[in-house]
């Protein structure tokens, strides 16, 4: 089967979307579909899925023209898609999961679970995907449950297979099985289109790379002879520098210091367990692990948003365990929180009330109860300008801006004052390639201008390259310490993913 | 000039919101209209559709001699709209910290006992025992908002729920004091208060005009409008208002930032409950000069169309409550004129507020391109 967009444009209010796209994808090979978030990557497949109807353009399957006016005409037609967010039930078992919408049923509409099992087993023994059709979801580990969603768009015999962003949730080691699977069904002739922003891995996997900028197909390269540099540049539109530029860090002073800190929730659940670490004046101390592991427990403890129940952080030696975010916004401490459309903005309030948002109740901001706005206002131009925000104005919605810019927001509010410690989560998640420079550029200046810096990451090649130091988090507690400069990415993965490796390298 | 051409952009952006607001109003108009035709059996037997819609015309043609028509009318039209403002500002400040004050009703009713308590049982003179009333009227009710407040705080019970239920126990608690020596008229026997002081009266706006008793319109309007113009200052320019919206449009980034919540839901209450208060105090020492056991009415209730309405802006709300108030006013003009009863305001009212609430509904009968209200929010997810 080949499968062909022809000229889609998709037309938002105020934006074009897709911009007379053109692909082709035959079954039996990779097209990996990359590029910047807001390129239009998801849209083009959302149209690709029938959940857009493109304002021009058309859609061929083997050379004739096809309407897809839902989901289900894409499926009919062999079209499957798996989703970055995954949409499975997680009290079912795999096999209810995976026939959900098409259950195979007896009289009064029974259900033959037995058949389903049946079928689960017979794809996941073809694709070699080793699921258990009686587990059930939420005691899976992701890598597991994204096969779950394989077997679902291959029970409905598609030919052609989009995966969205499918290895922001993986670990290495899943990320890798993840590719086999890939092979496999390429082999067994399917058509897999591959969307990632990761640079490696369209480059890993892919026969064809489109490279997307701004809605438009701005070029197709082919992975043997392209690289990661070139590609790069073809999706931001200038040169980009990949890897982090920094000098070795000249450690000061002890300013953080977590001693024995436990941390359960309402049910009483441990999801931080005895962590004891220190974070120095001048270093960046990195914590790696997947997603889940405590470290979204661990960062809101730190920062004042969840009780600590055990044990003791100290700021500069003060112990601020029980004190509240303000009072430690107040000794020095930035949050670069990792949900910055939940946590850090206020989507309806504009560019310059977001960049005072901790700070609006300074000196420098108020006097008394009365907000200088005039001070604010002047204090955002500055910031704009010097950490590049692009925004039509200061007065506009923030969460009118790109992902990129919004971050920065954050980032200019949060570093733009005397700081004795950063904590930044994930604080590039979703973040063009542009601005990851910048922003990791920004953090290593504040380094070296010697102020603390945590910085948890889920991204292991980013904590790597930022950090001096490296811990990592397995189920609440940190199990290794490591010198990111000695240790090799597979290492650090075996730790998150909870084994030790024999030749454990300790910093 | 780009920064011209985004200046330019986001005005048009706010009219268009304005615009489509004006449209619910004529929406609701046009099915107003038809429900007056329909409902005229009598003509529509014969035929006489010119008659029927003429009856339209004489009927909202009413509406506008009854509310704006003669001083009487503005009169009018100013004393029904003043305790709908303050009741809107307190229903819009909720809203913008992000609380549903359903619970205006009760406010209203405790702030207009505690001012007719200032206003029968003191006797001084007017400037400061009606200031004093009028204040008594703002703690009563701050006092009786801050229940539900602390409630959500303590123990996350939704003020939804509270608000209602004590409305409920404030009515019924009304019908008590009503009965009791303290309130109750010497000589009545049903559950009516004593009356307030001739000094303890909030003045008459109009009372400079010898004979005129029927203008009673009274100072309570300008109390609206100072409340309405703190509700302004308090948003664009104090902390805590900085900190309301905030609060109101993500609570998750207003804790982050180091907001105290938990004392920003009791003050929003607090606020609201004030509001409220005046309400009573503008009702009992303006216009009535006394309580009966429901002189709230469904003030409290109008009040959250209006602040819908007026998307809980100062302004917006400002408008929004004098609409109300003029189709009020109007209204009695309407019934006594045209046959039309005065429950076609109810219909009007509620029509506006469904428009209002479904502005794709409104944006497809009138084919407006303007896709704004929440541009912002709409188009998030795309891409990417």
């Amino acid at each position: 089967m080949k499968l062909e967009l022809r000229g889609i444009t998709k037309r938002f209010p105020g934006v074009v979307a897709n911009d007379n796209v053109n692909l082709t994808l035959n079954t039996g090979e990779v097209l990996s579909l990359i590029g910047e978030n807001g390129a239009g990557k998801s849209t083009l497949m959302s149209v690709l899925y029938g959940m857009y109807k493109p304002d021009e353009g058309d859609i061929l399957l083997d050379g004739s023209p096809k309407v897809f006016t839902s989901p289900a005409d894409a499926i009919a037609a062999g079209i499957g898609m798996v989703h970055q967010h995954f949409m499975l039930v997680p009290v079912f078992t795999v096999a209810e999961n995976v026939v959900l919408g098409v259950e195979p049923t007896g009289a009064l509409g029974k259900l033959h679970i037995d058949e389903a099992r049946r079928m689960v087993r017979e794809i996941s023994d073809k694709y070699s995907l080793d699921l258990d059709p009686d587990a059930v979801i939420e005691d899976l580990p992701v890598g597991v449950q994204q096969r779950v969603e394989i077997v679902k768009v291959l029970l409905r015999d598609a030919k052609v297979v989009v995966f969205d962003e499918p290895t922001a949730v993986l670990t290495p080691s899943e990320i890798i099985e993840f590719f086999e699977i890939v092979k496999t069904l390429v082999s067994a002739g399917r058509g897999v289109v591959f969307i990632t922003h990761k640079l490696k891995e369209a480059l890993n996997i892919a026969d064809r790379i489109a490279v997307l900028r701004r809605g438009k197909v701005v070029g197709e390269v082919d992975p043997k002879t392209a690289t990661e540099s070139q590609i790069a540049e073809m999706m931001v539109g200038r040169p980009v520098q990949l890897i982090v530029n920094k000098n070795s860090a000249s450690a000061g002073d002890v300013v953080l210091k977590v001693t024995d800190l436990t941390v359960l929730d309402a049910d009483g659940r441990k999801h931080v367990e005895n962590v004891s670490f220190e974070v120095r004046a001048g270093e960046i101390v990195g914590v790696a692990g997947v997603q889940g592991n405590g470290q979204t427990e661990l960062v809101e403890a730190l920062t004042g948003l969840r009780k600590a129940t055990g044990g003791t952080i100290t700021l500069d030696g003060k112990d601020l365990t029980h004190s509240n975010p303000r009072e430690r916004h107040q000794l020095g401490m930035a949050h670069i929180p990792e949900d910055r459309q939940r946590q850090g903005l206020v989507g309806g309030l504009s560019v310059a009330e977001n960049l005072v948002l901790t700070r609006y109740h300074d000196d420098q901001f108020s006097h008394g109860v009365v907000v200088d706005w005039d001070a604010a206002n002047a204090i955002a131009d500055t910031l704009i300008s010097e950490y590049d925000i692009r925004t039509p104005s200061k007065e506009t919605g923030v969460g009118t801006l790109s992902g990129g810019n919004q971050q920065k927001v954050i980032v200019a509010r949060e570093l733009s004052r005397d700081l004795r410690l950063t904590i930044a989560a994930q604080p590039t998640r979703g973040v063009d390639v542009g601005s990851i420079e910048y922003i990791h550029s920004r953090i290593v200046k504040e380094r070296d201008a010697g102020t603390a810096v945590l910085i948890v990451s889920t991204e292991l090649e980013e904590v790597m390259a930022l950090s001096d130091r490296l811990l990592v988090m397995y189920r609440g507690r940190v199990v290794a310490e490591l010198d990111p400069k000695k240790s090799t990415p597979m290492e650090v993965g075996l730790y998150m993913a909870g084994s030790r490796p024999d030749s454990a390298v300790n910093a | 000039m780009k920064k011209l051409f985004n200046k330019v952009g986001e005005r048009l952006n706010r009219v268009s919101s304005m615009k489509l607001t004006l449209l619910a109003v004529l929406s609701a108009l046009i099915v107003g209209a038809f429900i007056i035709i329909v409902s005229d059996v009598d003509k529509l037997k014969n035929g006489d559709i010119v008659g029927a819609f003429s009856t339209v015309g004489s009927a909202y043609w009413a509406l506008v001699v009854g509310s704006f028509g003669s001083l009487r009318a503005i009169s009018n039209t100013i004393n029904s709209s003043t305790p709908l403002i303050l009741c809107g500002v307190s229903v819009a400040i909720a809203f913008k910290a992000g609380l549903f004050n359903i619970g205006a009703t009760g406010q209203m009713l405790a702030g207009g006992m505690a001012s007719l308590w200032v206003g029968f049982a003191m006797n001084g003179p007017g400037i400061i025992q009606v200031p004093l009333a009028v204040l008594a009227g703002a703690i009563g009710g701050a006092a009786f908002g801050a229940i539900p407040g602390i409630l959500k705080a303590r123990t996350g019970a939704h003020e939804v729920i509270t608000t209602i239920m004590l409305n409920n126990m404030m009515a019924f608690f009304i019908l008590w004091m009503l009965k009791t020596d303290l309130f109750q008229r010497e000589d009545r026997t049903d559950p009516i208060s004593k009356l307030v002081t001739a000094q303890g009266r909030l003045p008459r706006l109009f009372g400079f005009l010898d004979g005129r008793s029927d203008l009673v319109a009274h100072a309570g309007f300008l109390v609206a409008l100072g409340a309405v113009a703190a509700y302004w200052w308090f948003l664009k320019k104090s902390t805590t208002g900085f900190e309301f919206r905030a609060y109101g449009l993500n609570a998750d980034a207003a804790t982050y930032a180091g907001m105290h919540v938990k004392r920003l839901t009791v003050l929003a209450m607090v606020f609201a409950g004030a509001v409220a208060g005046m309400a009573g105090a503008a009702e009992v020492l303006g216009t009535y000069g006394y309580a009966s056991a429901n002189f709230a009415g469904n003030i409290g209730f109008d009040a959250i169309a209006i602040a819908l309405l007026g998307q809980s802006s100062p302004l917006g709300t400002l408008f929004a409550a004098i609409l109300f108030g003029a189709l009020q006013a109007g209204g009695r003009q309407m019934q006594a004129n045209s046959d039309v009863p005065i429950d076609l305001i109810v219909v009007l009212r509620a029509l506006i507020v469904m428009f209002i609430a479904a502005p794709l509904l409104v944006k497809s009968i009138w084919r407006t391109k303007s896709a704004t209200i929440s541009a912002g929010q709409t188009f998030r997810g795309w891409g990417s």
